[in-house]
């Protein structure tokens, strides 16, 4: 009943896509609207905090490799602490923007794990590459996270973020096990399937 | 004409350019996941069901994208477009 990982990933990037959407609309509309609503306020940190809820299974159940497990362990722990974070501060537990700082290192850890967990070259097969791009802009985007800590009202900053998570979720949609990439596939992967 | 009448007809509202975006978030994503469907038809399980197990089944991203769309559409865009509104009419 386990799911193939690359099921995995198009499940998690269903999440993220409508993360995406919902931090795309708030940097649209602004936070003060966005949180008009108190169940608005708190659903994409609450998001956030149930796809990190949702790694502790992959790092369970997907033990490829001692390095998969941690980094999935990783990911299961800055996505939880960065998103209860983000609930805290919308609930006013936390007041300074400076714990905003959380989700950059969310991001920072978050790209380093792709990069670390992947023992492949870019262009060994189709998950592969994807995850270099992911991990690379991961790593690239924590910038967005950092920005809103210092400006919190920087709309560049906040649709930047809310971009990031879309981008994310198109990788995450085009991630296949086995597949050739730009027309490579390693005879090490294993034969394609659809 | 009865200008009481005309008085109650609903005035079509301008629509500001963040409602108009904010309105624009979940059919285009529904129309990304279309056109997917349509350009990889082999990512559509559904559309060969015999003999896929029940995750190739229950996980078509194509449709996973549509679905995101129209919950997004139907589930969040109202109340945003309603709150957007009484803001910028506060705001005048």
């Amino acid at each position: 009943m386990q799911p193939p990982s690359e099921h995995v990933h198009w499940l998690f990037a269903t999440g993220v896509l409508l993360l995406g959407l919902c931090l795309l609309a708030e940097a649209v509309v602004g936070t003060e609207v966005w949180r008009r609503r108190a169940w608005r306020a708190y659903l994409w940190p609450g998001l956030a905090f149930t796809l990190g809820v949702f790694m502790w299974p992959v790092m369970t159940f997907y033990t490829n490799s001692t390095i998969h497990m941690l980094a999935h362990g990783a990911w299961a722990e800055v996505l939880m602490i960065a998103g209860a974070v983000e609930l805290a501060l919308v609930r006013g537990k936390l007041h300074s923007p400076a714990w905003r700082l959380t989700m950059a290192a969310a991001f920072l850890v978050s790209g380093s794990a792709f990069l670390v967990h992947e023992q492949n070259v870019w262009f060994f097969q189709r998950s592969s590459l994807l995850h270099h791009l992911l991990g690379w802009t991961l790593v690239a985007a924590a910038v967005f996270p950092l920005a809103r800590s210092v400006r919190p009202r920087s709309q560049a900053a906040a649709a930047g973020f809310a971009l990031t998570f879309v981008v994310l979720a198109v990788f995450l949609y085009c991630d296949r096990d086995v597949a050739p990439v730009f027309g490579h596939l390693s005879p090490l992967a294993g034969p394609p399937h659809r | 004409m009865n200008a009481e009448l005309v008085s109650e007809l609903e005035v079509p509202r301008q629509r500001t350019a963040r409602a108009r975006f904010v309105s624009a978030l979940g059919p285009l994503t529904v129309l990304a996941g279309v056109i997917w469907a349509i350009v990889q038809p082999y990512r559509l399980t559904i559309l060969h069901p015999v003999g896929q197990g029940f995750w190739w089944l229950f996980v078509e991203p194509p449709l996973l994208v549509i679905a995101v769309g129209l919950f997004f559409y139907f589930a969040i865009v109202p109340g945003l477009l309603e709150d957007l509104e009484e803001h910028d009419a506060t705001a005048v």
